[in-house]
């Protein structure tokens, strides 16, 4: 592999740049698994997770999905609850690039790419917990458009492969283009971005409003069939995706003493301040309207608030996301998430794990009990589900963390690139 | 791959020491000892590897229980009949092996004009549940759950809300103050089930049966999560039968003893009814409360039910079409 061009020649001689953008990707690579003690026990422990998941995965596939905790009563439990809330921070982590470009806020270009890279890393978790959650994965080549048969544009399932992998790619290239062009140093050409950057604001919602579909679409589920659900979906995916940069760039501050500017951070906040109370409101008026009229459309959110007939494995689930929702909103709402970091972690990790349970566990599971006959069977994740999706979590985080050292080694490879001067 | 990167640095390494800052924080790789960081990293990557292997290890059981052609199978609808007669011949050949079963396999088409529809006397079903276990051995269920494709509700006399039912009586009956509701798939017109499919595994046939290609099925559940009626099963493990008790009269797309993993549904029993006899359900129903046949043809006491009962329809308001009926005598 001599023909890897030394990449710190590259900036320096720009008659001689990395043309090849294979061998910059293979650079970073290099880059990214080059590290302190604390990043080798970080990554150590993240495979080891990660790999106890792939073991308990591989254990569900010989010996069949009885190894859930799933029935026919409740088909889709944690696996899809985590999907679902990946889809939100995908989708939120890249909102980021409304500010940024629409309204030319050059600042925020930096939080841009870190959006990126986390949307990247969420739609990699989504993936793989559909994939988890499939009977037969073997077969998953049944879902490839030409060689399997896709059931378009009637099913919302297809829609959904669609939008989420083109969001991937969309992400990957934009990502990547600017990323090469600043290792490159070299001015990007908005051709190649700026289109591309808008369509996936429109493909940011487009995941999320299609993965509401997917539920609300259900009329023999009147716990998801709601035209709220799409919105609240979206309201909940500007608190998740947001507030996971903040702490984000909190860690990093104090790991590799990369900052967030201060006027992004305050965007931010602010756009997490306005969602986190139009979620509550949508909330509410659920809530309301399930609750006030009565009937049997209540029985779901009945067993999910307070318990039907004795059973009530979701009200401590889900008055915990209320409580955390609720503190987190006032938080944000007072002024001390401007003046302590603390206090605006805090805030944050109390909203990214009200979003989880809310649009998680309390937006899927429910959606099953009662049944559709009536019947009240729970559901509660065996121990291979939570490993599962242990796994997955954790290997997000690995292709989180060395998309982030990629970009790190970039802008420092690249301090001052021309970018800033035009643009 | 975190070697790799690393085998790179010997030819052009020596230009790597040009900002003095670059060489300590940014490229660490190339200002150190190639040889011990690459060792470290080549020996992470291999153990990496090795224990990735060991954990993904149980999945070696897919080559074992699923051989190349079944793999490569084509949806039902894209085999010829050649195809269809080599897969025919390969699962018995299967089930011989993994159930010590001979059964035989046959694909009974729709016949032509013919469309199915089922009836339920809800004045004459006492929720003995015989339907429930003839169905269980008609289609070769999991003897391990106790399964069927019907469910009956016991309800309270004076209301159709199925919140008041219960499916898990074990008292004698009928009670007095109760009606009785089976509900099976209801054949619907416009099955959601079949809309949010995303691989077309379940389809509607021409006589009106919603079937399922167990082979073609990648098991995602959404139709179970779409069915209003709790109608399709999945296969949460492989089924065990004993050898004597596997029913040897399998068709294709039903009773045929279904792959871990997929799903599966009530299809008017239709290697049976294809062939002019009548669902298992409705031949052990003691009370005669079934009424199955043929909804074009004038004659049949399916319509005679339709023209001179009262009847209805589950769910109506979901517009889901059933063609399965109740009525009252
Ligand atoms: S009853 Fe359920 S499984 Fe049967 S056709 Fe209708 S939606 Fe499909
Ligand atoms: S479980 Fe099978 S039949 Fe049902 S929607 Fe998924 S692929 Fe189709």
């Amino acid at each position: 592999m001599s023909s890897l061009t030394s990449p710190d020649s590259v900036p320096i001689d720009p008659a001689h740049p990395v043309r090849s953008y294979p061998r910059f990707i293979w650079w970073g690579l290099g880059e990214a698994t080059n590290g302190s003690l604390l990043f080798y026990t970080w990554m150590f422990v993240l495979t080891a997770i990660a790999l106890v998941g792939a073991n308990a995965w591989a254990v569900q596939v010989s010996e069949g999905m009885i190894v859930t905790n799933m029935t026919d009563h409740v088909s889709w439990g944690l696996y899809i609850a985590n999907f679902t809330f990946m889809v939100g921070v995908a989708a939120g982590g890249v909102m980021m690039v409304i500010p940024a470009y629409l309204y030319h806020d050059k600042k925020m270009h930096d939080v841009v790419i870190i959006g990126e890279i986390l949307a990247i890393s969420a739609i990699v978790m989504c993936l793989l917990f559909v994939v988890v959650d499939l009977g037969r994965p073997e077969r998953f080549w049944h879902l490839i458009p030409g060689i399997g048969r896709f059931n378009w544009p009637m099913s919302m399932l297809t829609w959904d492969v669609i939008v989420l992998n083109g969001y991937l790619l969309l992400n990957l290239h934009i990502c990547g283009y600017l990323l090469y062009m600043r290792f490159l140093n070299r001015q990007p050409n908005p051709k190649w971005y700026v289109p591309f950057v808008m369509i996936s604001i429109f493909w940011a919602i487009s995941i999320h409003t299609i993965t509401a579909f997917l539920y609300c679409g259900l009329g023999g589920r009147p716990f998801w069939n709601t035209a709220l659900l799409a919105p609240r979906f979206l309201a909940s995916a500007f608190v998740a995706g947001p507030a996971f940069i903040l702490i984000l760039f909190s860690i990093l501050k104090n790991v590799v003493g990369q900052r967030l500017e201060d006027a992004p951070a305050r965007l931010l906040i602010n756009i997490i301040r306005v969602t986190i109370v139009v979620n509550l409101l949508m909330v509410v008026s659920e809530v309301f309207t399930e609750f006030y009229t009565g009937g049997s459309h209540t029985a779901s959110a009945h067993y999910l608030f307070l318990g039907l007939h004795g059973h009530y494995a979701l009200v401590p689930w889900i008055w915990t996301a209320m409580i955390f929702n609720i503190v987190a909103a006032g938080l944000f709402l007072s002024p001390l998430v401007l003046k302590r970091e603390r206090v605006l972690v805090f805030a944050c990790i109390l909203a990214f794990i009200g979003a989880w349970i809310e649009k998680g566990m309390g937006l899927i599971v429910p959606g099953f009990i009662p049944s559709t006959l009536h019947e009240i069977v729970e559901y509660t994740p065996s121990l291979v589900e939570w490993k599962v999706s242990a796994g997955i979590w954790a290997f997000g985080l690995m292709v989180l963390t060395v998309l982030l050292k990629m970009a790190i080694s970039v802008y420092r490879q690249s301090p001052a690139p021309a970018t800033e001067s035009t643009r | 791959m975190s070697n790799e990167p690393a085998n790179s640095d010997g030819p052009t390494n020596s230009s790597g020491k040009q900002t003095p800052d670059s060489d300590q924080n940014l490229l660490p790789i190339l200002g150190q000892p190639t040889s011990r960081r690459t060792a470290l990293k080549a020996a992470g990557a291999a153990l990496g590897l090795a224990a990735f292997g060991k954990a993904v290890s149980p999945l070696m059981v897919i080559p074992e229980n699923v051989s190349v052609d079944e793999f490569l199978q084509r949806h039902y609808k894209e085999l010829t009949d050649e195809d269809k007669q080599k897969i025919f011949t390969r699962m018995e050949k299967e089930t011989k092996e993994s159930y010590g079963a001979e059964v035989s396999i046959s694909d009974p088409q729709p016949i032509p004009g013919v469309r199915y529809g089922y009836a339920i006397s809800l004045s004459k079903c006492n929720g003995n549940g015989k339907c429930m276990e003839a169905c269980h051995e008609e289609n070769n269920h999991h003897r391990g759950v106790d399964q069927s494709y019907i469910r009956i509700l016991e309800m309270p006399k004076g209301t159709m809300d199925m919140e008041q039912g219960n499916t898990t009586y074990d008292h004698t009956v009928p009670q007095d103050d109760k009606f009785y509701m089976p509900v099976q798939c209801q054949q619907c017109d416009n099955p959601p089930c079949v809309t949010v499919c995303p691989v077309e595994a379940t389809w509607k046939e021409d006589d009106g049966i919603v079937v399922v290609d167990y082979n073609w099925c990648i098991g995602c559940r959404y139709c179970e999560a779409a069915c209003p009626y709790h109608a399709r099963r999945f296969n949460w493990e492989q089924p065990e039968i004993p050898a004597e008790e596997v029913n040897p009269d399998q068709g294709y797309l039903s009773n045929r003893i279904r792959p871990q993993g997929t799903m599966e549904k009530c299809h008017f029993c239709l290697h049976r009814t294809r062939e002019g006899r009548l669902p298992a359900c409705l031949e052990a129903c003691p009370t005669g409360a079934r009424v199955f046949g043929d909804l074009n043809d004038p004659e049949s006491p399916i319509n005679y039910v339709l023209q001179n009962k009262r009847v209805f329809v589950l769910k109506e308001e979901l517009g889901t079409q059933p063609s399965f009926f109740y009525f009252f005598d």
